[in-house]
């Protein structure tokens, strides 16, 4: 099981299935913990903010790759779940008074359900015809939102009290910043672990080839409608964090474009890959935000600073093209290919 | 009954421009099996070119109308070259993707370039509204289905008469076939993004002639989504009758039923039509197993 400059290998099956494999992988855990929990002590009132979406998005991208990554079932709905976690939590937390932490499993449950049934189109579509048919339940969901107002409060925003835990209530971006980084940490635990179970594999079988997933005994049917759960509960739970930080919601907040960013982050980040989520998450939400901060330091530049939404989707579309043609396999492969560089120097391969 | 008129006028206006906007969809998917999700940024930049030349530049529209489909075809043609051939044979979400990423690229160069402030677009046609079966109708809106018949009946012989046409059908049915053929079907290719750019091109001035030049115009590219499915995504037929069918289901549920129901009612029934006919009314039929 020792690294070698020819590759790792494996003489259990325990090995195969480790989640590390090696002392190095250990060694990079520890330093992503540590430069996760210095974050907040170095950096800026603004990236702190930043660092919170960018909490929230892993999240979301990881379900997001359940389903489009790992399982192959396209999604464009993914603005539409994350209303509907946000605004269960939302609603639960306004109407009702139970802990938080229920709205966050109501939201996560409920997004899990309403996923499954816009899901229904995948037992008879694919490809194509799915993407189209996912488009339709965003502005469904969209619509309904808008003007179920007696649930939603329609048009209006929805304000919520801050969050009180056990008597602590949470406040400002660096105590949100923990809950928010244990929220991600969490995700990216159970994403990873469940492409080591049955389930897990069972999607990865249904990308490859669905009919010989189904002659080895995997129902399409079932597991379909399963990813679909899997990935929306993921994303009820990026919806709900986003309700409790921010404690206003609006239904702009969840249009198409945040379904295109989510699709975004995942083929930026890698496609079928839990590490590539979380880069294309930090990577998608870090660059507008540091195009924003240029357009503070730009203050005479009438030019770049009238133009900033615009360059901002410029370089979102830019970003989504150039990937897609000169690396369509993403960042998590440009990582892997920088580290065989430097396991196999001085030889090219 | 003189709602109705107007209502059928203001459905049968909007859905002959959805069906020039799926045409060019269509012609994209038929082609080379590309889903074009940029077709709404299309429209708008046909709009927005016709506006600049005529009200900028002041020349007439005939020849801010033919500037525009020179850069549409320009735009056509760049889009296939350096967009999407590298990425022939990649899986269906990076197709999607591609153009997705494309739109909001084309969105952002109109913003830069004209802002965002509505603007009123020439007239080139009558807007007085005209009496019609006892219901005051916009003159433009008759105007606007005629001239999309017009369009789609030129379409329609170029693919029947002219060689091009043909060959386009060809690799649509075969693309093998049609390479045996001594048909280039990279140049097929080319050409359906360039008509899909014309085609844009005028769906994109009757639109700013009924709305007025806005961003607006490009949301109207993501209704073409319920009209291909409807139709077929692979049917020239399916689209005219598909935009028809949509334009007035969207103005009848407006018109009888309100509420903001019009806005969702196109898509409520894409689901419906993907559950119970998936390859719509005239989409050829692929038998697999999903």
């Amino acid at each position: 099981m020792a690294a070698t400059t020819t590759g790792v290998y494996h003489t259990t099956y325990r090995g195969d299935l480790a989640l590390r494999h090696t002392k190095l992988e250990y060694v990079r855990l520890a330093l992503v913990l540590a430069v996760v929990a210095a974050l907040p002590f170095v950096a800026s009132p603004y990236w702190l903010t930043v660092l919170n979406q960018i909490g929230i998005a892993i999240v979301g991208a990881i379900g997001l790759n359940i389903l489009v990554g790992y399982t192959g079932q396209i999604s464009l709905g993914q603005g539409g779940f994350l209303a509907v976690g946000a605004y269960t939590a939302g609603i639960v937390a306004t109407k009702t008074g139970v802990s938080p932490l229920l709205g966050v499993l109501a939201a996560v449950l409920a997004t899990a359900l309403v996923g499954a049934f816009f899901g229904l189109p995948a037992l008879r579509l694919k490809g194509l015809y799915l993407a189209i048919a996912t488009l339709a339940s965003q502005q469904i969901i969209i619509w309904v939102i808008t003007h179920w107002d007696f649930v939603t409060g329609g048009v209006d925003a929805l304000v919520l009290e801050p969050v009180t835990l056990f008597g602590w209530t949470i406040t400002g971006d660096t105590q949100w910043y923990w809950v928010i980084a244990g929220f991600a940490g969490l995700a990216t635990l159970v994403g990873t672990n469940l492409f080591r179970t049955g389930v897990g594999r069972a999607f990865v079988a249904i990308r490859d080839q669905d009919i010989a997933a189904e002659v080895i005994g995997v129902d399409p049917m079932r597991y379909k409608l399963l990813a679909f759960a899997v990935s929306s509960g993921f994303v009820g739970l990026a919806g709900a964090l986003t309700a409790y930080w921010t404690q206003i919601l609006t239904w702009e907040r969840f249009t198409l474009d945040v379904s295109i960013l989510y699709l975004a982050m995942i083929i930026v980040g890698g496609l079928g890959s839990i590490s590539g989520a979380i880069y294309g998450a930090a990577f998608m939400i870090a660059l507008p935000a540091y195009l924003q901060q240029l357009s503070f330091r730009f203050q005479g530049d009438s030019f770049f600073v009238s133009n900033l939404p615009a360059l901002q989707l410029l370089i979102f579309g830019a970003t989504i093209v150039l990937f897609l043609v000169f690396e369509p396999k993403g960042m998590a492969r440009i990582w892997q290919r920088m580290k065989d560089y430097f396991r196999l120097w001085p030889f090219r391969y | 009954m003189s709602t109705f008129v107007q209502l059928t006028v203001t459905g049968l206006s909007n859905g002959a421009i959805l069906a020039l906007a799926a045409l060019g969809f269509v012609l994209i998917y038929k082609s080379s099996a590309v889903i074009n999700f940029a077709q709404g940024q299309f429209l708008l930049i046909g709009a927005y070119v016709v506006w600049a030349l005529t009200i900028d530049a002041g020349l007439h529209w005939s020849l801010a109308v033919l500037g525009a489909v020179l850069v549409a075809i320009a735009l056509g043609l760049l889009v296939e070259r350096v967009i999407l051939r590298p990425l022939v044979g990649q899986p269906i979400i990076s197709v999607i993707m591609v153009t997705i990423g494309l739109a909001q690229v084309l969105g952002a160069l109109v913003l830069i370039i004209w802002g965002t402030t509505p603007r009123a677009f020439p007239d080139f046609i009558p807007s007085d509204s005209v009496d019609l079966l006892g219901a005051q109708v916009g003159e433009s809106r008759l105007w606007a289905i005629g001239l999309v018949g017009i369009a789609l009946i030129a379409f329609a012989l170029f693919f029947t008469r002219s060689r091009h046409g043909i060959a386009m059908r060809a690799v649509a049915d075969d693309q093998q076939a049609a390479l045996a053929m001594g048909i280039s079907v990279r140049r097929v290719f080319a050409l359906a993004w360039a008509l899909a750019g014309v085609s844009a091109v005028v769906g994109g001035m009757l639109l700013a002639s009924l709305v007025g030049v806005s961003g607006e115009i490009s949301g109207f590219g993501l209704l073409v989504f319920p009209v291909v499915i409807l139709g077929g995504l692979d049917s020239v037929l399916g689209a005219v009758v598909g935009g028809a069918v949509i334009g007035l289901l969207t103005a009848y549920t407006g018109g009888y039923v309100g509420g903001g129901l019009q806005t969702v009612i196109p898509y409520v029934a894409l689901v419906l039509i993907l559950l119970v006919k998936p390859y719509g009314l005239f989409g050829q039929v692929r038998i697999e197993r999903v």
